[in-house]
């Protein structure tokens, strides 16, 4: 389960914002992807997730459905449980079990409360046990700490340690250190020095 | 695809998810018509079949903008179209639950609200049968006018006016079946039509509406 990005550009609205990214990602390996904010982190994530063709350049992955996406947004129903979010999106990827998702991220106490009445902390930790039960072995994470205070930092932090263990890949964007080996690629180096778009026919959205 | 119709389905009936909105809206706008018009019981037999189709089309459309907006705001859309689950199918469950949860409470409704119209008594059935056969379509295309403009911040007024042209043909065909059955018609060639027209949608639409989609989440 060899992630591997070979000179991989994107483009966000048409104009390309990064060119030429190299790098690959092991079963096991962490990869933490930096560079100042609009450098195009979220972009080429989202790329990754093949939410978006790659504007040039090839990502090559073991099986097109290896790779589980978590975005800004955590994808939550407000009106539903922590269960029924949980067990929905365990549905949906063909999984049984969501105790395990909810053991790791210490959602035991808050499974039968509305998540709408949850904390952006606790949301979060919800947003990321969904990762635990789509049974996919390539995590890509945009910001995952975002509004996580340490505790909850260092459960991820666990969680993300126990997905590696089992053979798992983590490419995530993030800019705290996560008290475990990581290999950072910085994106400064990379951004596209082309600004004209091609083929963009989306204009007039 | 099961689990999202459950889901839906789910999220429509719990507080604040918007089902029972089109229904009220029918009701009110059937109520209106009388004291618009007035009590004349010829006049509004007559119209009965058309307005009830009208009240049916308006309050399908009310809750058009939630099928994909809700989702979309919150990142749900994203991570469902990185899911395992194929677009098409996602929007076919969508245009399902809509329809369970807007176009079905309707057809129930309609024969009851048929009475403040006074519907002759041969009309019961066949309105009941077009509504039936038609507000699928109406859900199906509705589900594709939504996924036209599901990145547009308050696109529900542009979703209606994109919608509207689309839903002309069951309308006419609708009216038709609950107007020829009203008054004792042959109701097999509009009613044949109709059928025809909602398989074309349900055949044809989910695959536009995906489409259309994976251009939007870019």
């Amino acid at each position: 389960m060899v992630l591997k990005v070979v000179d991989l550009g994107v483009a966000r609205g048409g104009v390309p914002v990064l060119e030429g990214v190299n790098f690959a990602a092991a079963p096991g390996e962490a990869v933490v992807l930096t560079g100042p904010n609009g450098v195009g982190k979220t972009t080429l994530l989202r790329t990754l997730a093949g939410l978006q063709p790659p504007y040039s350049g090839r990502i090559i992955l073991p099986d097109a459905e290896a790779i589980a996406y978590a975005g800004h947004a955590d994808g939550i129903k407000a009106v539903l449980s922590v269960n029924e979010n949980l067990r929905f999106w365990a549905r949906v990827h063909g999984q049984a079990d969501i105790a395990d998702a909810v053991a790791r991220f210490g959602l035991g106490e808050l499974a039968a409360r509305r998540a709408g009445g949850l904390s952006a902390g606790q949301k979060r930790r919800l947003g990321l046990a969904r990762l635990a039960v789509t049974g996919r072995p390539i995590w890509v994470l945009d910001e995952p700490t975002v509004s996580l205070d340490k505790q909850s930092v260092d459960l991820f932090g666990a969680a993300v340690r126990a997905h590696l263990a089992s053979g798992g890949t983590a490419v995530f964007a993030s800019h705290i250190d996560m008290g475990f080996d990581v290999r950072v690629v910085d994106l400064t180096p990379f951004r596209a020095r082309a600004t004209v778009s091609r083929d963009y026919d989306e204009v007039f959205l | 695809m099961i689990a999202l119709f459950i889901r839906d389905v789910r999220l429509a009936v719990r507080a604040g998810g918007g089902f029972g909105l089109g229904l009220a809206f029918f009701l009110i706008v059937v109520v209106l018509v009388p004291f618009a018009l007035g009590p004349e019981t010829a006049l509004l037999s007559r119209i009965a079949p058309g307005v009830l189709w009208i009240g049916a089309l308006l309050a399908c459309l009310l809750s058009l903008d939630r099928i994909f907006a809700l989702d979309f705001e919150d990142g749900t859309l994203d991570l469902i179209a990185t899911s395992p689950l194929p677009l098409e199918g996602v929007c076919a469950a969508k245009a399902l639950a809509h329809w369970v949860t807007t176009g079905l409470p309707l057809v129930v409704a309609a024969p009851v609200l048929g009475v403040l119209l006074s519907l002759p008594a041969a009309g019961y059935p066949w309105l009941v049968v077009s509504l039936l056969v038609g507000t699928p379509a109406l859900s199906v295309i509705g589900t594709f006018g939504a996924a036209l403009t599901v990145g547009i911040k308050r696109g529900g007024l542009l979703l209606s006016l994109l919608v509207l042209p689309l839903y002309v043909p069951t309308l006419i065909f609708g009216a038709e079946v609950a107007r020829a059955g009203a008054g004792d018609l042959a109701v097999e060639t509009p009613l044949v039509l109709l059928a025809a027209v909602t398989c074309v949608t349900i055949a044809l639409l989910p695959f536009a509406s995906a489409a259309v989609l994976r251009m939007n989440l870019r």
